[in-house]
C-alpha cells in the first residue's frame, strides 16, 4: 500500500488511541473526576471517528451557495447526529459531577476505594 | 502588479506572525521562572495577534471577511492581555513572589 | 498541504490525551480537557463539519471547563495514585487498540465519494433542502426538519439533566455553615478583567443572538447560540460575583427559559398536528409550505437556544452556590 493510502487510515488510527486513552482512565485511575475526564476523552474520540466518515474528497462544508453548480459537499448526516451526542455529552457531565459533589459530602472523599471501604 | 505587492506584503506579514509564535513557543518551554514565562507568552498574544490578521486581512481584500477579520483581531488583541494579566494577578496573590534571587521555580519550591 | 496540518492536529491530539492521564494534579487535567476540546474544534474544521466545530468549541471548551473547575472546587485537586495491576490494564487495552486498528482497515479510505455512508439518504437531503426548505444550510435542515424527532428528544434530555442537577446540588447541605456570605464572592483585584469584561459582555451576547438567528445561512443554531450566550453571563458572574449575576438574570427566569424551550419545541410539534399535518410537519404551518418549514424551523430554534441557555446557567448556578467543605 502506498504511503498516501496508509496515512488516509491516520485518522482512524488516532482514533483507536484516544479511544484506548480514555478507556485506560476509566479502568485504571480511582479518582471520580479522573473517570468522568477519562469517559469526556472516551466521547470525543467517537465523535471523531463520525465526523472522519463524512468527508468527501474535494467537497466542502454542506451550505449550498446560491449559483454555484456541481458543487461536491461533505455528508451532511453524521454532522446532525454528532451535534446531539455532544450536547447530550454534557449534560450527562454535568449530572455526573453533581453526583461526585454529593459523595464528597457524604463520604468526605472521592477515592474509589476510600468509598467502598466506607460502606 | 499591485496585486503581486500585495501577495508579496502579506507573505512576509504571515512568516513573520509565524516567527514571533515559534519565539513565544520557546521562550515559554526555556524560561526559567514563571514570570518570564507569561512575557513570552504574551509575545504570542498580540505581535503575532497583530502580524498574522494583517497578513489574512491583505490576502482577503476588500469584502466582509476583512471585516470580520478585523473585529476577531480586535476581540483577541483585548482579552489576550487581560488573560495574561488575570493569570499574574492570581500567581501573584496565591504568593509566587516575583523573587529577582532565585532564578528557577525549583529553588523556592511551589507556594500554594 | 492541509492534509500535513491534519496530521500534525491529530498527533497533538494523541499526546494530549495521553498527558491528560498521566498528570496528578486534577487542575492540570481539565486544563488540558479545554486545549484538547479545542485542538479537537479545529479537527472536525479541517474535515468540513463547520456546525460541529462551532459547537465543540463552545459547548466542550467553554461550558465544559466551567462545570469541572466548580465541580473541582467543591472537591480535591490531587489524586491518589493507585497500585498494583497495572500491567492488566495495559494489556487489556493494548489488546482492545490493536484489535480496533485491525478493523479499520476494511474502512473505505477517507474522502472516498463510493463509500456506504454517502448513498442513501445523504444525496436525497442534499438535493431535496433547496426545494423544500429553502435556505442554504442542510445541516440545520436536516436537524430541525428532516430529523426533527432527535432534535425533540435532545431537548427533553438537557431538561432532564437540569432537573435532575437541581434536585442533587439544590438541597442544602445538612451542617449549618456559616452565615449566608452577602459580600460579593467575585475575583480580588479584579479592575482590569472587570472593565474589560463589561465591554466584552453585550458584543458576547450579541454574537450568540447572531449565530441563533443565521443559523440557517451559516454554521449556527440553538445549541451554539445557547452555549454562548449561558458562556457571556458566567464571564459576567464570575466578574461580578454570582449574587449580581443572580440579580441581573434570577432563578426563576432560568427555570422559566429552560421549560419555556421546551414546551415551545413540543407544543409547535403539537399545533402542527391540529391543523391537519403529522406531528413536527412544518409545511401546514403557512399558506406556503417552504415559508411554513422556514417559521417552524425559526421557532423550534429559538426554543433550543432558550432551553439550552437556561440549562447550562441553571447548572452553574446550582454548583457556584454550593458551599465548600474545606
Amino acid at each position: 500500500m502506498k504511503l498516501l493510502e496508509l496515512l488516509g487510515y491516520f485518522n482512524y488510527w488516532v482514533f483507536a488511541i484516544i479511544l484506548t486513552v480514555g478507556l485506560y482512565a476509566v479502568i485504571r485511575k480511582t479518582n471520580l473526576i479522573k473517570k468522568l475526564i477519562g469517559l469526556s476523552i472516551f466521547q470525543s474520540a467517537v465523535f471523531l471517528m463520525y465526523i472522519t466518515m463524512d468527508k468527501v474528497e474535494g467537497g466542502t462544508a454542506p451550505i449550498i451557495q446560491a449559483g454555484v453548480e456541481n458543487q461536491i459537499f461533505s455528508n451532511p448526516l453524521p454532522q446532525v447526529l454528532i451535534l446531539t451526542a455532544i450536547v447530550v455529552g454534557v449534560s450527562t457531565l454535568a449530572l455526573g459531577l453533581a453526583i461526585v459533589v454529593r459523595i464528597n459530602e457524604s463520604y468526605g472523599t472521592i477515592e474509589e476505594r476510600e468509598i467502598l471501604d466506607a460502606d | 502588479m499591485i496585486d503581486i505587492g500585495l501577495d508579496i506584503l502579506s507573505w512576509i506579514l504571515l512568516t513573520l506572525g509565524g516567527a514571533c509564535v515559534l519565539i513565544g513557543g520557546i521562550g515559554g518551554l526555556r524560561l526559567p521562572n514563571f514570570y518570564t514565562r507569561i512575557h513570552a507568552a504574551s509575545l504570542t498574544d498580540t505581535m503575532a495577534t497583530l502580524l498574522i490578521f494583517a497578513g489574512m486581512m491583505l490576502q482577503a481584500g476588500l469584502s466582509l471577511p476583512t471585516l470580520k477579520l478585523l473585529a476577531i483581531m480586535l476581540f483577541l488583541l483585548l482579552t489576550g492581555p487581560t488573560a495574561t494579566y488575570a493569570l499574574a494577578n492570581a500567581a501573584l496573590l496565591s504568593g509566587l513572589k516575583p523573587d529577582a534571587e532565585t532564578v528557577t521555580d525549583n529553588d523556592k519550591g511551589h507556594a500554594g | 498541504m492541509i492534509f500535513v496540518f491534519a496530521l500534525f492536529l491529530l498527533t497533538l491530539l494523541v499526546i494530549t490525551a495521553l498527558a491528560i492521564v498521566h498528570t496528578e494534579n486534577l487542575f492540570v487535567a481539565v486544563m488540558l480537557t479545554s486545549i484538547f476540546s479545542l485542538l479537537m474544534a479545529a479537527n472536525f474544521f479541517i474535515l468540513d463539519a463547520a456546525d460541529v466545530a462551532l459547537t465543540e468549541a463552545a459547548v466542550g471548551a467553554g461550558v465544559t471547563t466551567v462545570i469541572f473547575l466548580s465541580a473541582l472546587a467543591l472537591t480535591g485537586e490531587r489524586e491518589k495514585p493507585r497500585v498494583g495491576g497495572r500491567n492488566i490494564a495495559l494489556v487489556t487495552v493494548g489488546v482492545l487498540a490493536l484489535l480496533i486498528i485491525y478493523a479499520t482497515f476494511d474502512k473505505p479510505r477517507l474522502g472516498d465519494p463510493n463509500a456506504p455512508v454517502h448513498q442513501h439518504v445523504a444525496p436525497w437531503y442534499l438535493e431535496k433542502t433547496p426545494e423544500y426548505m429553502g435556505f442554504p444550510n442542510v445541516v440545520t435542515a436536516v436537524l430541525s426538519s428532516f430529523r426533527g424527532y432527535d432534535t425533540l428528544g435532545e431537548v427533553f434530555v438537557v431538561f432532564a439533566a437540569c432537573i435532575g442537577v437541581l434536585f442533587i446540588l439544590g438541597v442544602r447541605p445538612p451542617r449549618e455553615s456559616l452565615e449566608p456570605r452577602d459580600e460579593s464572592s467575585g475575583l480580588r483585584h479584579h479592575l482590569i478583567p472587570q472593565v474589560v469584561g463589561r465591554l466584552l459582555v453585550p458584543f458576547i451576547v450579541l454574537f450568540g443572538l447572531y449565530v441563533q438567528f443565521h443559523g440557517e445561512y451559516g454554521p449556527g443554531g440553538g445549541f451554539q447560540a445557547g452555549a454562548i450566550i449561558a458562556t457571556g453571563v458566567i464571564l459576567y458572574a464570575l466578574l461580578e460575583g454570582e449574587a449580581e449575576a443572580l440579580r441581573a438574570v434570577p432563578r426563576s427566569v432560568l427555570l422559566g427559559m429552560v421549560i419555556g424551550g421546551a414546551m415551545l419545541f413540543g407544543s409547535v410539534g403539537v399545533v402542527c398536528m391540529l391543523m391537519g399535518g403529522a406531528f413536527l410537519d412544518y409545511s401546514v404551518l403557512a399558506a406556503d409550505p417552504v415559508w411554513g418549514q422556514q417559521l417552524g424551523i425559526l421557532i423550534i430554534e429559538a426554543g433550543v437556544g432558550m432551553a439550552v441557555c437556561g440549562a447550562l446557567l441553571s447548572i452553574f448556578h446550582a454548583f457556584a452556590a454550593r458551599e465548600s467543605l474545606s
